[in-house]
């Protein structure tokens, strides 16, 4: 469908059915059953197959209309998208209407105190137990996981087989006695993620998904869609300004607490948006040693926004696998924000030491030199991307490997 | 703007790259580097005369096949990679953009036709290869065309039959077209890092010449984008030979009972290789399709030079360190891409002058 034909389309459509006197859930749902609430899904479960930048359209036009959208905020997509490929119908039926109306906000629970980009050396147990699976063990660094309904998360059910076969992969109940999630301050003074606690917390048979052993191959379709979002993301619609209107007043509670944890995202990236008004309200854009390093990132980020539009339109023609993909993507958003964080170093120069409301653009300056040390660890380190990428794409050999045979037998953290 | 490459341009890079591969082995890279002339005509006669690849860009009017700045990029791109020693860039692209972009309609009937099929070895000279703001600085013509002053650098002048030179007189900057025996001219063969692209030193000194179109600041930038658009292609092709030749070096080479390629610390140079080649790339794709689309960053093609120049000495200085001793010699190829990537660096700009020009269309002088 042409751009013209899906602003008509959706224009008709908030017409007829879009008002501000409804309770949010339920013009969700209306949303939902009108096929608007997710386009870029398939057809059969709520969406219209569309691509990113037809979506995008639709997205422009909510926008315009200061129409709610589907809920968005958070580690939804991750839950949705691994549902969409790796979920039964029924996992399917059950899970993805209350994500898309807001009901459900979910978190991500891979990582361990022993094992983060060995995400396979995990060591948190399920045991099957008198028809339900029983989890012990510890998660953490999970985004969110603090207000979050369901957990995505990878357990070892096999000890005796080799690391990435004894892996399960499971949609937790977070509300319940065994599941404790501590919320752990970060280097930038924010309190995003948690670690999670895990004490005969139990999981019904039917959230299992994918299979009992089959985990890695879930969590690999979960990674890449993660490693995908760093470079490219289904942008969500967010309403400027308040705006008056009893639907408006649930939006903004919803995301006031579901978008606390994200509100320094946009930094950790680097904020590319306010170097050149950066640099003009500073007059350091006549600096002949800035303007060089301004130059090399807008080609940086020029380049790689043109190189990841190329791969996406190579993927949908199914030509480039998914991962190495998103890794290149990962890895070119890591060069991005550093170079953005040098940049706005020499732009604010001894102002850089600030931080707070007076400094410069209202302490954000201040929190982008203190975030983007996160992106290059978040979802995959950038060591992590090289060798990915340099093993996927360009099949360079695998090196020395120490943790082959029975996991049981492999040297690990205490 | 497009922004994939179409089914018939696919094409052309197909048929462009297996006549290369063909016609300009290493082999023949070598022997025709060390040559005066540098070039096989043959070889010339067989791309140029019977494929066509001088006038990819050139209006079917003027004999050419109608195509634009992609075009052109993909026949670069493939001449970058195999290195190809000739005329080419100084005739098809330099000459060839500048009759397109300055020369009066007349002039341009007459002279493109034979640039476009290759029996006119034409060169574009200018007073100044750094930046077109210099351009004009030295060689000056009367009211009747009669040129005087030094061009240090021409390409390809020494083989050229037409020079097309960019002279100073009494209002804007003129084009001249002179031919390559004309009397007072001193065409001087200068020794060079990269023995793959001649160059000379050109002295006018009361040469006849023809004023045949005018050189405004805008033309001048715009032949200067579509010269770096199409070099910035020959280097992204060079860039991609040297990477994919290094990285399948590093899966043969063994050394500590292991092939060198699974050492992290090569790997990860090869990842972050091939993430700036892809930048670089990405951009000199993008340059093109604005040029021909007139849409776009007006800065695009700056962009493609400074990115792909630093993406190709990046690949070089792999290509080398990634081969250890063999690539320091002489005997192994990799020195010769490295001197190509040195030369096309700061030929029409270095990474940082192109950097300052995007800034400067971007924010205005600093
Ligand atoms: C802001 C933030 C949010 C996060 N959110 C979540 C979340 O929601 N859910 C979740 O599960 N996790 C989350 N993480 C965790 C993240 O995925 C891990 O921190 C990351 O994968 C690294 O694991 P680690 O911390 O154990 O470090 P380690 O794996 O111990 O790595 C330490 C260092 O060793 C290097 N290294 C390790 N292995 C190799 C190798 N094979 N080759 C070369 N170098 C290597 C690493 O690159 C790194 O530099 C989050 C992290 C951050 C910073």
């Amino acid at each position: 469908m042409t751009p013209d034909r899906i602003r008509q389309e959706v224009s008709a459509w908030l017409d007829a059915n879009w008002r501000i006197d409804r309770p949010l859930i339920e013009w969700r749902e209306i949303l939902l059953e009108g096929g608007w609430a997710a386009p870029h899904w398939p057809e059969e479960w709520y969406g219209r197959g569309f691509t990113l930048d037809q979506t995008a359209v639709v997205a422009e036009v909510f926008r315009e209309r200061d129409a709610v959208p589907a809920a968005q905020v958070g580690p939804r997509g991750l839950a949705s998208e691994t549902i969409l490929a790796c979920g039964s119908d029924d996992q399917k039926r059950r899970f993805l209407r209350p994500i898309l109306t807001g009901e459900h906000t979910w978190c991500q629970l891979f990582s361990e105190p022993g094992s983060g980009s060995d995400l396979a050396g995990l060591s948190t147990r399920a045991e099957m137990k008198n028809g339900k699976w029983i989890v012990n063990g510890q998660k953490v660094w999970n985004t969110s996981a603090h207000h979050a309904d369901f957990g995505l998360l990878v357990a070892r059910t096999d000890w005796d087989v080799p690391k990435h076969q004894g892996i399960s992969y499971f949609l937790l109940d977070m509300r319940q006695a065994g599941v404790e999630a501590r919320p752990l301050r970060q280097m930038n003074g924010h309190q995003s993620f948690n670690e999670v606690f895990m004490t005969n917390a139990v999981v019904p048979p039917e959230d299992l998904i994918g299979g009992e052993g089959n985990g890695w191959h879930v969590a690999k379709t979960t990674l890449s869609f993660e490693r995908r979002g760093f470079s490219r993301r289904v942008r969500g619609s967010s309403i400027d300004g308040p705006k008056q209107g009893p639907i408006y007043e649930e939006y903004e509670e919803e995301l006031r607490i579901a978008a606390e944890p994200y509100t320094w995202y946009p930094q950790r990236e680097g904020r590319v948006d306010l170097v050149l008004p950066r640099a003009r309200e500073t007059g350091a854009i006549n600096d002949p040693a800035t303007r060089q390093e301004i130059a090399k990132l807008i080609c940086l980020y020029t380049g790689a926004r043109l190189a990841s539009d190329g791969a996406e339109a190579r993927r949908k023609a199914g030509t480039t696998e998914i991962i190495p993909a998103g890794s290149i993507g990962k890895l070119a958003a890591s060069v991005i924000a550093r170079q953005a964080s040098v940049v706005h170093t020499m732009i604010s120069g001894a102002d850089a030491m600030l931080s707070g409301p007076d400094s410069a653009a209202d302490g954000i300056i201040a929190e982008v030199l203190v975030s983007v040390p996160a992106i290059s660890i978040a979802g995959g380190t950038d060591e992590i991307q090289r060798n990915i990428i340099s093993e996927r794409v360009l099949g360079m050999p695998k090196g020395f490997r120490a943790d082959q045979g029975p996991f049981r037998d492999i040297k690990r953290n205490a | 703007m497009q922004t994939e490459f179409s089914k018939e341009q696919n094409l052309l890079r197909d048929v462009v790259s297996r006549a290369l591969r063909d016609k300009s082995p290493a082999t023949a890279v070598r022997e025709l580097m060390a040559t005066d002339r540098g070039y096989d005509p043959a070889v010339w006669q067989e791309l140029c005369g019977d494929a066509g690849l001088a006038g990819v860009h050139v209006p079917e009017v003027h004999g050419g096949a109608g195509g634009g700045a992609v075009e052109l990029g993909i026949v670069a791109e493939e001449m970058g990679r195999t290195l190809f020693c000739g005329p080419w860039f100084a005739s098809a692209v330099m000459a060839g953009t500048a009759l397109l972009e300055a020369a009066n309609e007349s002039d341009r009937e007459e002279l493109l036709p034979g640039v476009a099929d290759g029996s006119t070895i034409a060169t574009l000279v200018l007073d100044d290869l750094d930046d077109p703001a210099g351009v004009g600085g030295s060689i000056t013509a009367t009211a009747n065309g009669t040129l005087t002053g030094v061009a240090s650098m021409a390409v390809d002048a020494h083989v050229a039959d037409l020079l097309l030179v960019v002279a100073s007189g009494t209002g804007v900057l003129g084009l001249h077209a002179v031919e390559g025996g004309a009397s007072g001219l001193a065409i001087e063969p200068l020794q060079v890092v990269d023995p793959t692209r001649k160059l000379s030193r050109v002295a006018f000194t009361g040469v006849p010449g023809r004023h045949i179109g005018e050189v405004t600041g805008d033309t001048l930038n715009r032949i200067w984008d579509r010269i770096c658009s199409a070099l910035a292609h020959e280097m992204m092709g060079g860039a991609q030979h040297l990477f994919e030749t290094t990285v399948s070096y590093t899966k043969e080479r063994f050394q500590f009972g292991r092939p060198i390629g699974s050492f992290q610390a090569l790997k990860h140079r090869c990842a972050d290789l091939l993430l700036e080649i892809e930048i670089a790339r990405a951009l000199t794709h993008h340059s093109a399709r604005c040029l021909d689309s007139g849409e776009g960053e007006p800065c695009a093609a700056s962009m493609a030079k400074a990115a792909a120049a630093d993406a190709y000495m990046s690949a070089a200085r792999a290509g080398i360190q990634l081969r250890g001793g063999i690539g320091f010699t002489w005997e192994n190829d990799t020195h010769l891409w490295f001197k190509r990537s040195k030369g096309s660096e700061v030929l029409f700009g270095t990474p940082a002058i192109h950097r300052e020009r995007m800034m400067t269309m971007l924010e205005g002088a600093a």
